[in-house]
């Protein structure tokens, strides 16, 4: 690699040619604050705040000092770089106030409070006088239509993050710019109402959003509620990825397991029965592993796809209706816990089904979607009554005046808390496709496998592949991660490039670990560190612990098989565990 | 926010679509082929509906919302058809100082219309534009080639009238 000669603040550094200043500033650990920039998916130099002076070498000495966004400056041989002279203050200061300007500043109240990125450089520039440009302000829009979320363009930025999340990393693009100069708004085509466009509620614009613009409709008084009614069973659900990045919310590092320190807040919370989705990721994988090897055997269509993440079963129903017979009819461990608890559960324990309230906590917005969805309500009530996502989970936590650092470990509940290491392993890309296969492998060969641990299907690459020999046939799985990246493979399954027999697809990067609900990092974070990778090792090594790592071994499962749903893809298994699908237009 | 579906019924024949797709599969391996695309689209169309955004979004991989972005951004694009009779305002210096904004929010408000829509039965298109060069005259307005002076809010209803038909 070609490296460079540069000066920053005065000190000699090199850095690899093609670099801008903030890439080589970074190497040179100097940090220079960013508001709009994305690595890899928004690098517009559009906000100014990292502005920096940079003199190019002219001749022996240098040409003038200018002020440039440091985020899409190249640098060249020689160049001299100054990343805090006062003038380069000034000038973030002043951008600072005039985005302020036309801020909506109730910051108070804001949910973002506290995390907020705008907030934080506010404070760090010391910001005097919040509203010395106040002005006209932009026309301010609360999008509430949506299931999942609220969109408030008072406090929007204009950073074009969320476009870059929505356009780029899930291939969607229903909202983006519109309008010019003071008029500039985020909005979707045509002004229309989020909830009328084909969105798949993945929240992904909202895990990138710096401020209080975009966040997930808070359900966190109805849960508190359902709590303190007495004449309510209220059981409470967490999936995977949920234990791997609660933590953050709580000030701890990236990469944390706190699965015993929420279990207890949980019952700190008051909820009756403290569950576990992972339960229902074990069942998950009874069902659809059965359903896979009935495909195989009986001629059906194939490529089975996986049916787990509700912002890609939407995006299906939008963007490739024809391959929704492709679909698993599995419905979602969240809905499948949520059915098993208001029937088997119910019965077992002489509960009503009305009279249970079944909580999940979810690292997902379109969860939020999903419990709403038609054939989700195996009891004649809905299998789910309410989502919440990490985020609501560490706020209700505060709320309730739960030290949860202190917390010491606790455990799930029987029977509906027990679970195996494929369950954990669902929150990262590949692992209900490693779940499955721990399962499948060991009915089509009757033999037990040498070794649970399918690694090419593991790690954050957006897609993977990998062919297993089994029982004399030759499986070929993919896994996509990301709807960008999920699109690409399926554009290869429909023009018949490629010829896998089962595919299992997130909606969000990474998988759940990186779910739209999980807690926000700031983009310095974002930009620098593997979150994706951190949290899910969190799963890796939970799943590495058990002694049980095969979902068909679960003694909780083969107590419900055996007291209530007989066999895998018996008759009543269908009616309670597996559901339906629609073919949904573009444009409305 | 200015521009929403336009009310005004769209009414494209086939043969302006067959051309509208001729033009996009011309432009199909064309990479930043989406300004000539719409650019030819308003030839054929005279604007740009939404019927024929949704064309173009699906034939061309693009996100509608992409779509609309641009044809908001740039002032040449428009997503109402032009009416019969186009009232054009000035409201640059000395017009709007002799009170062209107060005929332009009556006109706005006779005619039910906004800045840069059309009436619903196609017959007016509301515009303010900055200076025709008349500011002898002002406050000016013009209704396709017919320039009207001088004018007060009073003179609206009668210069709408004289375009009844």
């Amino acid at each position: 690699m070609d490296m460079i000669n540069i000066k920053i603040n005065g000190a000699d550094y090199q850095a690899p040619k093609g670099s801008t200043i903030l890439e080589a500033a970074r190497l040179a650990n100097v940090e220079i604050p960013t508001l709009c920039f994305l690595k890899e998916i928004n690098e517009i130099g559009a906000c100014r705040i990292c502005v920096v002076e940079a003199q190019e070498k002219r001749g022996d000495g240098f040409g003038p000092k200018k002020i440039v966004a440091s985020c899409v400056y190249p640098i060249s041989e020689g160049m001299n770089i100054f990343t805090s002279t006062p003038k380069v203050i000034d000038s973030r200061k002043k951008t600072l106030e005039l985005i302020l300007s036309n801020h909506n500043r109730s910051c108070l109240s804001c949910v973002r409070s506290g995390n907020c990125e705008l907030q934080k450089l506010a404070k760090d520039y010391k910001i005097e006088d919040e509203g010395i440009y106040d002005g006209a302000k932009t026309e301010s829009i609360l999008d509430c239509s949506s299931a999942h979320m609220v969109r408030d363009n008072s406090k929007c930025i204009l950073c074009r993050r969320c476009v870059a999340a929505c356009a780029k990393t899930q291939g969607i693009g229903v909202i983006g710019a519109n309008e010019r100069g003071f008029n500039t708004n985020i909005s979707c085509a045509f002004e229309d109402d989020l909830g009328n466009t084909s969105c798949v509620s993945c929240g992904q614009c909202i895990a990138v959003c710096p401020t209080g613009a975009l966040y997930e409709k808070d359900n966190t008084s109805e849960v508190f509620e359902a709590i303190a009614d007495e004449s309510k069973t209220v059981i409470v659900q967490t999936a995977p990825a949920v234990r791997a990045a609660l933590g953050e919310a709580f000030g701890l590092p990236i990469g944390t397991d706190v699965e015993g320190k929420m279990a207890a807040a949980l019952r700190r919370l008051g909820f009756d029965k403290v569950f576990d989705t992972d339960f229902a990721a074990d069942l998950t994988i009874m069902e659809e592993a059965n359903e896979f090897v009935e495909r195989v055997q009986n001629g059906g269509k194939l490529p089975l796809i996986t049916s787990c993440s509700p912002g890609w079963v939407k995006y299906c129903e939008h963007y490739f209706p024809e391959l929704t017979e492709n679909l698993s009819s599995c419905k979602s461990p969240m809905q499948m816990f949520g059915a098993t608890a208001k029937t088997y559960y119910a019965e077992k324990m002489g509960i009503d089904p009305k009279d249970m309230v079944v909580v999940a906590v979810m690292p997902c917005t379109a969860k939020k979607f999903e419990i709403g969805r038609d054939d989700e309500d195996a009891a004649g009530v809905p299998d789910v009554d309410i989502s919440i996502t990490t985020r609501e989970l560490a706020r209700m936590i505060e709320r309730a005046g739960i030290k949860f650092l202190e917390l010491e470990d606790e455990k799930f509940d029987d029977p509906l808390g027990i679970s195996t290491g494929a369950g954990v392993i669902f929150g990262a890309t590949g692992g209900v496709m490693e779940a499955a296969l721990r399962t499948a492998v060991e009915t089509l060969t009757g033999e037990e496998l040498e070794s649970v641990d399918f690694k090419d299907v593991r790690g954050t690459k957006g897609i993977k592949e990998a062919s297993y020999d089994v029982a004399g046939m030759n499986v070929k799985v993919a896994v996509a991660s990301g709807l960008a990246n999920a699109k690409e493979l399926l554009k290869k399954v429909e023009s018949g490039e490629a010829d896998y027999q089962f595919i299992e697809i997130m909606g969000c990067p990474g998988g759940c670990v990186n779910g739209g609900g999980q807690p926000q990092q700031p983009g310095s974070v974002r930009n620098t560190v593997d979150i994706q990778a951190l949290r899910a090792s969190v799963l890796y090594k939970n799943d590495a612990a058990k002694s049980i790592r095969k979902s068909h071994e679960n003694p909780a499962i083969k107590q419900v098989y055996k007291e209530f749903f007989g066999e895998p893809g018996s008759e009543k298994a269908h009616h309670v565990l597996h559901t339906s699908y629609v073919k949904r237009e573009l444009y409305k | 926010m200015a521009a929403k579906e336009c009310s005004i019924p769209f009414s494209g024949t086939k043969e302006q679509e067959t051309k509208l797709r001729e033009i996009i599969s011309s432009h199909k391996n064309d990479k930043g082929a989406l300004m000539p695309v719409l650019q030819q689209a308003q030839g054929i169309y005279g604007y740009l509906p939404i019927e024929v955004l949704k064309i173009i979004a699906q034939e061309m991989d693009i996100p509608l919302e992409k779509i609309y972005g641009v044809a908001t951004f740039y002032s040449q694009f428009t997503l109402n058809p032009k009416g019969k009779y186009t009232i054009s305002v000035c409201l640059g210096t000395a017009c709007y100082v002799k009170g062209s904004g107060d005929i332009f929010d009556e006109l706005s408000k006779k005619l039910g219309i906004k800045g840069g829509e059309t009436t619903s039965d196609g017959k007016f298109t509301l515009l303010d534009c900055r200076c025709i060069g008349a500011c002898g005259l002002a406050p000016v307005l013009t209704v396709n080639d017919d320039v009207y002076g001088r004018l007060t809010v009073d003179d609206v209803d009668g210069i709408i009238s004289k375009y009844s038909d």
